[in-house]
């Protein structure tokens, strides 16, 4: 959670083209938006990409961001999904200092998490833990103390539960056409 | 099928002609001497050569605002390129519909650090309204389509397209459009018709309603439908600088300008309203003063074309996203279906508050036996009104003084950089509405400071005999800056004086007409002389130094706390 707001989850699709990723990191810098995390990947369609921006602020800026996206040319839907039930995944890949005093704790934990061990050499145990931001947060402070000599996460991806796309602003939703 | 080959250049020229451009602003260089080749070898589109690029884009935007048609400028790669980012950044702000084509290196060079190379794809991305590298000559065309269609459609706007030299010289058949394909760029039009009819019930029923009419009244060419709405639901109007013109200053219910520098009684009314109807506004800070101070009380409906322009600064308690012509004509078909009266008595109070803010005016500074800018703008005004000529003017203390002594009674008749605030923008500009309009003289009214930021543009008018007619207040400071530090920074005048050369002796080495006017007499007899002359002039009105704009508001003061003369300080 940051200091100005609640974090929120906004997802846009655009076109697959040149520069749009550009467009929307410029758009964010240069009015002052921050940028908590991003994720971007091809759609279906690999005519389109899909764009996941987790960032922060109170109401009257979130729906100022979700307008300036809205008028980018090449992006074509944008969702607040923190407003709408929606299903949050990221993942998270550790490289964790492991002997044989603590190998059992570790995999205990490990196993308590639902992580996953992807590779192993005589110190380094490197573990795959996915779910919600929080989970991945709290699986790394569990094992910080083993200590931990990489942590990566994947940013946040996130879909609606109904399978429909909410408007960022139900109340007003003369303002965008979302369908 | 057409099967008939073209270059690139020549595609682009076609194309151009298809969306009715027949004027172009422009300066050659390296990467661009194809398109000039191709230029050359034809004649239905006139190319005029400019003497600094960024003059180009600046005449470009006066050529939009006065035809209300897409601008056109073509630039080279690298700094001609660079040199367009003030042209295009104020365009932008503005709301201007323009496209810039600027020249890039081979494509196969790009990212190579080549001669005269600039990311302009990446340079331009947050001062215009979008922006194309061409890849591929087969592109070209649908391109040029999107471009103008972007550029004249929704918040209009300036669109750059860069086109590398060898996509100039790939030849390709030409097939121009005729629709444009953008799944992520649908301007909604139409109002919200429950929206519409909800702003109607508080129309009606405000008893200290006032319309604030802004740039994108002009954008929309809504005057008449504003005019009419206005009258019929008798509200008065106040205008924003961009909104000059749009509601006649000659009606009784137009309370003039608002603002920093606007009338006493158009920001009384709008802090008293208990409903500001905003039409084609986005509540810049020289509009509102004191965000947290502005209109407390009043419910703020809003039309406006761009999203983001509605509850980005004032909260609008009715939102209207649409084209302002449709959506006044929308409320007026409301209005004539409706049974309601429109109840004048309900506004009674509410006009004689008006009336008595309207008492209250800037009081007249008599410093010392110099020309007063005033006098020199009112006098300018007086002589020229029967002509109705179109004003650009440079930003400043006599960009103020001219909004505030002119009075417009129709829309593009003012051309002034609003949101940017670009000083060196009137004097191209100005040659473009010359451009625009060829049967009149175009009044630029400078100050010392602005006109010598794009001067050499006198050369330009000289050559295709501009019209264009300079008066310079010319009161040996940087005006504007000056009365602020003279209020704020206690009288510091760092960096403000500013020395000129001697104009007259200046616009006759370019062969314009130079004339010094120093006397009140003089005033009339150099307009006659310039408005006689064929070609452009300078008039250098030797002014007062320390004349002040007034009503000034001070920055972050609420509206309402008008300042009239320097004895309020």
């Amino acid at each position: 959670m940051g200091i100005n707001g609640t974090n929120h989850t906004i997802s846009v699709l655009v076109s697959n083209e040149v520069g749009v990723l550009s467009r929307i990191v410029d758009l964010f810098s240069g009015r002052g938006y921050n940028i908590e995390s991003l994720t971007v990947a091809p759609a279906l369609e690999s005519v389109y990409s899909r764009v996941t921006i987790v960032t922060q602020g109170d109401d009257d800026v979130i729906e100022q961001i979700c307008k300036q996206l809205n008028r980018l040319i090449p992006v074509i839907k944008v969702a607040n999904l923190s407003i709408g039930d929606a299903i949050e995944y990221e993942i998270g890949l550790l490289k964790v200092s492991v002997n044989d005093e603590n190998r059992a704790e570790f995999m205990n934990i490990v196993a308590q998490a639902n992580a996953s061990i992807m590779d192993v050499n005589e110190k380094i145990y490197t573990v795959k833990i996915d779910g919600d931001e929080k989970k991945v947060q709290t699986f790394a402070e569990l094992v910080r103390s083993f200590g931990i000599k990489e942590f990566v996460r994947s940013g946040k991806v996130a879909i609606t539960k109904s399978g429909q796309f909410s408007t960022f602003k139900k109340q007003r939703d003369e303002l965008v056409r979302v369908e | 099928m057409n099967k008939q080959m073209f270059s690139g250049a020549q595609i682009l020229l076609k194309s151009l002609l298809k969306e009715g451009v027949e004027e172009i602003f422009g300066y050659p260089g390296g990467v661009v001497l194809p398109l000039y080749d191709a230029l050359y070898m034809q004649n239905d589109i006139k190319h005029y050569l400019v003497r600094h690029e960024q003059a180009a884009v600046h005449a470009a935007e006066g050529y939009a605002r006065v035809s209300g048609k897409a601008g056109v400028a073509i630039v080279t790669s690298g700094p001609g390129a660079c040199n367009t980012i003030t042209g295009l950044a104020n365009a932008y702000y503005d709301g201007t519909p323009m496209v810039l084509i600027t020249g890039q290196v081979n494509s196969k060079l790009i990212g190579g650090d080549a001669f005269q190379e600039a990311d302009i794809v990446g340079i331009t991305r947050s001062c215009c309204k979008h922006n194309y590298l061409v890849k591929d000559v087969r592109d070209l065309a649908r391109i040029v389509k999107e471009a103008f269609y972007i550029a004249t459609t929704g918040k209009k706007g300036p669109v750059v397209i860069d086109i590398p030299v060898d996509i100039f010289n790939a030849k390709y058949t030409f097939n121009y459009p005729k629709n444009v394909e953008l799944v992520g760029y649908n301007p909604n039009y139409k109002g919200h018709p429950l929206q519409i009819q909800r702003a109607m019930q508080v129309l009606f029923e405000a008893k200290r309603p006032v319309i604030i009419s802004g740039g994108g009244v002009v954008a929309s060419n809504a005057n008449r439908e504003l005019t009419e709405l206005a009258t019929k639901l008798h509200i008065p109007v106040v205008h924003t600088l961009m909104g000059t013109g749009t509601y006649p200053d000659s009606l009784q219910t137009s309370l003039g300008m608002m603002g920093m520098h606007g009338n006493y009684c158009a920001n009384l009314a709008v802090s008293n309203a208990d409903v500001i109807f905003a039409i084609g506004t986005r509540f810049s800070d020289r509009i509102t003063g004191c965000l947290k101070r502005f209109a407390r009380d009043a419910q703020v409906i809003h039309i406006d074309i761009d999203p983001c322009s509605i509850s980005k600064n004032v909260k609008a308690t009715i939102p209207i996203v649409g084209d302002i012509k449709n959506v006044l004509n929308a409320m007026l078909t409301e209005l004539s279906k409706s049974h309601h009266k429109i109840n004048i008595e309900l506004k009674d109070k509410w006009f004689s508050d008006i009336d008595e803010w309207k008492k209250k005016i800037a009081i007249p500074q008599k410093m010392s036996d110099k020309l007063s800018a005033i006098t020199v703008l009112e006098t300018i005004y007086e002589y020229t009104k029967k002509d109705e000529p179109i004003v650009s003017t440079e930003v400043g203390q006599h960009q103020m003084w001219t909004a505030q002594n002119f009075k417009f009674n129709k829309p593009r008749k003012l051309i002034t950089s609003g949101g940017l605030g670009t000083m060196g923008f009137g004097f191209p500009a100005a040659m473009g509405a010359a451009v625009a309009k060829k049967d009149s003289y175009i009044l630029n009214i400078a100050g010392d400071g602005s006109i010598q930021m794009n001067i050499q543009e006198l050369m330009t008018c000289v050559d295709y005999k501009f019209k264009v007619i300079n008066c310079i207040i010319n009161n040996g400071y940087l005006g504007m800056v000056r009365q602020w530090q003279e209020k704020i920074y206690n009288e510091h005048y760092s960096q403000t004086k500013i020395s000129s050369p001697d104009f007259v002796k200046l616009a006759e080495s370019y062969g314009a007409l130079g004339i010094r006017v120093e006397k009140e007499e003089e005033i009339v007899p150099a307009l006659k002389k310039a408005i006689e002359f064929k070609g452009p002039c300078l008039i250098d009105f030797v002014c007062e130094n320390f004349e002040m704009v007034y009503p000034w508001v001070l920055a972050g003061e609420p509206i309402d706390k008008v300042l009239l003369s320097r004895k309020e300080f």
